[in-house]
């Protein structure tokens, strides 16, 4: 998916994953982060815990959060688990 | 894309649908909060997915819908000034001000430019010392924390020529302004994800308590929408009420610490008008008087301004769920993305522009 134009959705906030970390003296940590295929310059300040390689949720040239990749599943674990319980009323 | 497309698959969102339908029993009506549900739900067709008993109405949460035809017309006053530069997100330059909008300015000669983020402004301003350089910085919860950024390292690099024309607005507050006229017919809300992504929802159980109303936090794509209705039908259904975390592969319920401790520092909470709806108390966010050189509206002498809105836009009613944009009588008439009369026909978060731009002229 194209980085989101300008500025265009005011709330989006698009998945990306961190694919390099510059510390920085002023305490603005910035990285690189790829959006699948495009790089931009996103300020890291806001996921102290983000390593290379994890997902995060980036609005307005800001990380405001890292993504759990199990809370990630949990939707879909769940509706399997319901899957299997139909699969079980044999009637 | 990781972390979108599985939660656009259509098996997933069928199995979704009817698990909703088979636990609705009877009417009701819930307000996805922010605008970029509400595109998402009428880009989706995912109301048609729902049982017709399930009525989506649409909130608040449209950031560009919701600023003061004051403030448009302050950044209208400023962007004309020979030394500034006006920069912006998109959205805002086309919201009608009461004479007129930014981009008429940028044609008359105004230097208004749209950035990404308030650090290329920042950027700007430093590339750009003789000149004065503003921000103007609207959007809710989920932006705050990039203006705080900005505004914070503009002090500590000593970029003195650099200011934000803030805007900024709360959810909650909006949320309980909406509960508490008469009319409203809500019955759950499915929160904003990103703002809670950054605030956590420590602040929804008061209002789910007092009100009696079920809040789902929620995400954006088709299946996390489908999921959050699920959880709050189930809860208006069991008459339970509870706040409820759909998105949490992306909010804790503590939200973003670092983000919100620099919010603490930079921003006081104050009372905010919103556009259509009205002043709501402690509802918004204003700089703190020791980053006043920062202040657009102290740096520049824009205080007075008053505006009046167009008779015939009923942007207040659609914000707050009470009419959808069909039922508007300027609705794709006097009222069109190239001539709107109201912010939530311009901005692509607005109910009105999702409704014109998907078709939906009679539901």
């Amino acid at each position: 998916m194209a980085a989101e134009k300008s500025g265009d959705k005011m709330c989006l906030g698009v998945p990306g994953k961190v694919v390099r970390i510059d510390e920085n003296p002023l305490g603005m940590t910035m990285g690189k982060v790829n959006f699948g295929g495009i790089s931009k310059d996103v300020c890291l300040a806001y996921v102290p815990e983000a390593k290379v390689g994890d997902y995060v949720i980036v609005h307005v040239g800001f990380a405001i959060s890292t993504l759990n990749e199990e809370e990630a599943k949990s939707v879909f674990e769940y509706l399997k688990q319901i899957g299997d319980l139909d699969g079980l009323q044999i009637t | 894309m990781k972390y979108i497309d599985e939660y656009r698959d259509a098996e997933t969102a069928k199995k979704l649908a009817d698990m909703i339908r088979s636990v609705t029993t009877r009417e009701w009506t819930m307000m996805e909060i922010c605008g970029g549900q509400t595109h998402a739900i009428v880009k989706f067709g995912i109301d048609h997915l729902l049982p017709k008993e399930i009525t989506l109405v649409h909130g608040p949460g449209c950031p560009v819908c919701v600023t003061p035809l004051e403030i448009i017309d302050k950044a209208v006053a400023i962007a004309g000034r020979e030394e500034v530069i006006f920069t912006s997100f998109g959205d805002m330059l086309r919201v009608p001000g009461s004479q007129k909008d930014l981009l008429k300015v940028k044609s008359e000669g105004g230097d208004v430019r749209v950035v990404y983020s308030p650090l290329d402004a920042l950027k700007i301003a430093q590339q750009n010392p003789s000149k004065k350089i503003v921000f103007f910085a609207v959007g809710f919860e989920t932006t705050a924390p990039a203006n705080a950024m900005a505004v914070w390292q503009a002090r500590e690099m000593g970029v003195k020529n650099f200011s934000i024309l803030a805007s900024h607005v709360l959810v909650p507050p909006a949320m309980e302004a909406i509960l508490s006229s008469p009319a409203h017919r809500v019955q759950a809300f499915l929160a904003a994800g990103h703002v809670c992504t950054v605030m956590g929802y420590e602040d929804y159980y008061p209002i789910a308590e007092k009100y009696s109303s079920p809040i789902v936090i929620t995400g954006f794509e088709p299946v996390d929408i489908l999921q959050g209705v699920y959880m709050a039908v189930k809860q208006l259904e069991e008459r339970r009420v509870d706040v409820e975390n759909q998105y949490s592969r992306a909010v804790k319920r503590e939200g973003n610490v670092p983000a919100k401790k620099l919010l603490s520092q930079v921003f006081d909470v104050i009372d905010r008008k919103w556009r259509g709806i009205g002043m709501i108390p402690k509802s918004g966010w204003g700089l703190k008087a020791e980053f006043a050189e920062h202040d657009a509206e102290k740096v520049f002498d824009v205080v007075g301004i008053e505006a009046q809105e167009s008779p015939l836009c009923i942007a207040g009613e659609i914000m707050q769920g009470l009419k959808k944009p069909h039922e508007c009588v300027a609705f794709g008439r006097e009222c069109k993305p190239e001539h709107p009369l109201g912010a939530p026909m311009v901005s692509s978060e607005g109910a009105c522009a999702a409704y014109f731009h998907y078709g939906r002229v009679n539901a």
